[in-house]
């Protein structure tokens, strides 16, 4: 429990670090950041928009700590401004529309990702120098090498453009109207297959290194050791010995390549015209859509936050040393 | 103490790019790019020049063919990689020297100060970095001074982290204590005693600077973000993309940039990898126990093996 408050404790300080950043971002431009929004945006705003823009950042004459309290009060009550592309949507609303994609993409490539990489990397240290161990590693080191996007781009070249398997970009087609049933869903996971598979060939790699070294090291520890010689089955050892207690570091990693990805899935949405954060994202850089594109960064923190959150409990629950160590 | 490890550090890594394949790949691989960005320049034509028709594929007189534009291609990618190999580097060395101060401080001092810079970097490790270097960016005017910073303030935290448990390691260590019996001062400790050893721990760090740094870089120029007159590699890649290019099969135009960026950091990795096999004596045992038990018909086991007193 009490593992679990400092957690929650340290979850809270990084969000406000977040919080805080965002309300200093716009005061980074230089002269004062009112006048510069102003001259940004005039002519392309109704004068009404600009006032609602900058009463949410508080970019009034009051001084710089009323201004922030304010800021702060309508953080929490979930007031992110107005949207200047989607005028006059509140940043929030547009926001929550591509959020469930972004989750779906970066959250399905993550998970499979992880199941995948994390058993080559068990098979790697199993049959170690046989030959997944021989291949899979070094080929993986060099696809990870690639930026992401560019990876989508050439497996959209292939697959989307001359191939002609899957389509093109979007997550669902014009034809099917949005809905819970078969048609949509099936077309939902058609557009889907070549973002994730691209996000998942990137990230594999780190999986299996993980996983097949600290299966490497668990592998010459005595409790191996000790299965083998009660004649316990190889599939026995190998998996409900060695693998599970390998799994440990790989869990702790995932916390901190949730970032990674959610990263790597904005480009690569990106190149797929996939319409979730990283869209939103580039739309709002190229519009010059500031109260967005801060709202999306907040988002993704908090996010990226409450996962990590999750991440800890499932650490605490696999590994009793952590719940020992503190109750 | 101090001076040995310095000396050994460079005299290991000279020794790595001669006896292991990986590193001596991986070095020539890099070489292979510098030269090209420093002479590259002086050898190809203007890549912002319009020289032909639009998306024309690699021909005999443009061997990358055409950008959406006119120019060519292979003189955007030349030239690209003196810029962007800078920002690479420089921000690599910068992320390693801002961490290796935070890391090294922290994991010194101790106490309250380990505290709070721990905190510190722990809270920018679990921001997510891509989002907050976009953030910054776009407040800034573009170009490649406003990338090296964001680059630096979305990737020191690792390198800081790292250093801090090393410093820890070191701090414990009987010549780093009698140093301090000696009265040594605490800057001299640190900058003689302890960060020497780290020599190896370091470059390696540098290096995986720079590969992010090279793969941040070119995501953010993609974005738009840099400066898109400029002519670097994620420029490149941003005017396809832009031009359409992949709805046009015009694959030329992005292909060989990726496969630059990919080659530069898989030659960087293997240079690390290379080198740890060098340094690090456990996996130079391995490979000689091995060797060993196969001549003799044996099959080695699983685990690696660990060097124990009475063995």
């Amino acid at each position: 429990m009490r593992f679990l408050l400092k957690r929650l404790g340290f979850y809270a300080l990084a969000a406000w670090v977040a919080v805080t950043l965002n309300f200093f971002l716009p005061r980074l431009m230089p002269g004062d950041p009112a006048t510069a929004l102003f001259a940004r945006f005039r002519g392309m705003l109704a004068p009404e928009a600009l006032d609602a823009l900058r009463e949410t950042f508080g970019l009034t004459e009051a001084p710089l700590v009323a201004q922030y309290f304010t800021y702060l009060g309508h953080v929490l009550k979930g007031d992110l401004g107005i949207s200047v592309a989607y005028f006059p949507a509140p940043v929030l609303q547009v926001i929550a529309n591509g959020l469930v994609w972004t989750l779906f993409l970066a959250g399905t490539a993550l998970i499979v990702s992880f199941a995948v990489g994390t058993l080559l990397g068990v098979a790697a240290a199993w049959w170690r120098f046989g030959r997944v161990d021989t291949f899979v590693p070094p080929a993986a080191a060099l696809v990870g090498a690639f930026p992401y996007f560019w990876l989508a781009m050439v497996v959209l070249y292939v697959f989307g453009f001359t191939l002609g398997w899957f389509p093109l970009g979007h997550a669902y087609g014009d034809s099917v109207a949005p809905g819970f049933n078969i048609a949509f869903l099936a077309d939902v996971v058609r557009h889907a297959v070549l973002p994730v598979s691209t996000v998942v060939i990137a990230t594999l790699g780190g999986w299996l290194l993980t996983m097949r070294n600290t299966m490497v090291s668990v592998l010459g520890s005595d409790f191996v050791g000790l299965a083998w010689a009660k004649g316990l089955p190889p599939r026995t050892v190998a998996l409900r010995y060695a693998a599970r207690n390998a799994l440990l570091p790989s869990v702790t990693g995932f916390g901190m390549a949730l970032g990674f990805v959610l990263g790597g899935s904005l480009l690569t949405e990106i190149v797929f015209a996939y319409p979730g954060q990283g869209y939103l994202l580039v739309q709002a850089v190229r519009g010059q859509d500031y109260p967005l594109m801060q709202g999306i960064f907040l988002v993704i923190t908090l996010a990226v936050l409450g996962a990590n959150f999750v991440v800890d409990l499932v650490s605490l629950w696999l590994d009793p040393r952590i719940r020992d160590s503190v109750s | 103490m101090s001076t040995q490890g310095t000396a050994s550090g460079l005299a290991l890594w000279a020794d790595a790019v001669r006896h292991d394949r990986r590193a001596a790949f991986g070095a020539g691989v890099i070489a292979f790019f510098v030269l090209m960005a420093v002479f590259g320049p002086l050898l190809v034509g203007d890549p912002t020049e319009l020289v032909g028709v639009p998306m024309q594929p690699p021909s005999a007189q443009h061997w990358l063919g055409t950008t959406g534009q006119g120019q060519d291609v292979l003189a955007q990618l030349v030239v690209g990689t003196r810029a962007t190999l800078l920002i690479g580097f420089s921000v690599g060395l910068t992320v390693v020297f801002v961490g290796a101060l935070i890391g090294v401080t922290a994991g010194y001092f101790g106490g309250r100060v380990d505290g709070f810079l721990s905190l510190l970097f722990n809270v920018f490790l679990v921001i997510p970095g891509l989002p907050l270097a976009i953030v910054i960016a776009a407040y800034l005017p573009s170009g490649p001074l406003t990338l090296g910073f964001v680059l630096v303030i979305a990737g020191w935290a690792w390198n800081a982290r790292v250093l801090r448990a090393q410093t820890l390691a070191y701090r414990k260590r009987d010549f780093v204590a009698a140093s301090v019996v000696a009265g040594e001062s605490s800057w001299r400790i640190v900058t003689s005693e302890i960060l020497p050893n780290m020599t190896s721990l370091l470059v390696s760090q540098i290096i995986g600077g720079t590969v992010y740094a090279i793969g941040a870089q070119v995501g953010l120029e993609f974005l738009g973000l840099g400066d898109v007159s400029a002519v670097t590699w994620g420029t490149n890649l941003y005017w396809a993309q832009n031009d359409s290019a992949l709805l046009t099969g015009a694959w030329w135009t992005f292909a060989p940039t990726g496969v630059a960026i990919a080659l530069v950091g898989f030659g960087l990795t293997m240079l690390n990898s290379g080198f740890d096999e060098i340094t690090n004596p456990r996996l130079r045992l391995e490979r000689a126990w091995r060797g060993f038990l196969l001549d003799r018909g044996h099959a080695p086991g699983r685990s690696t093996p660990v060097v124990r007193e009475n063995v």
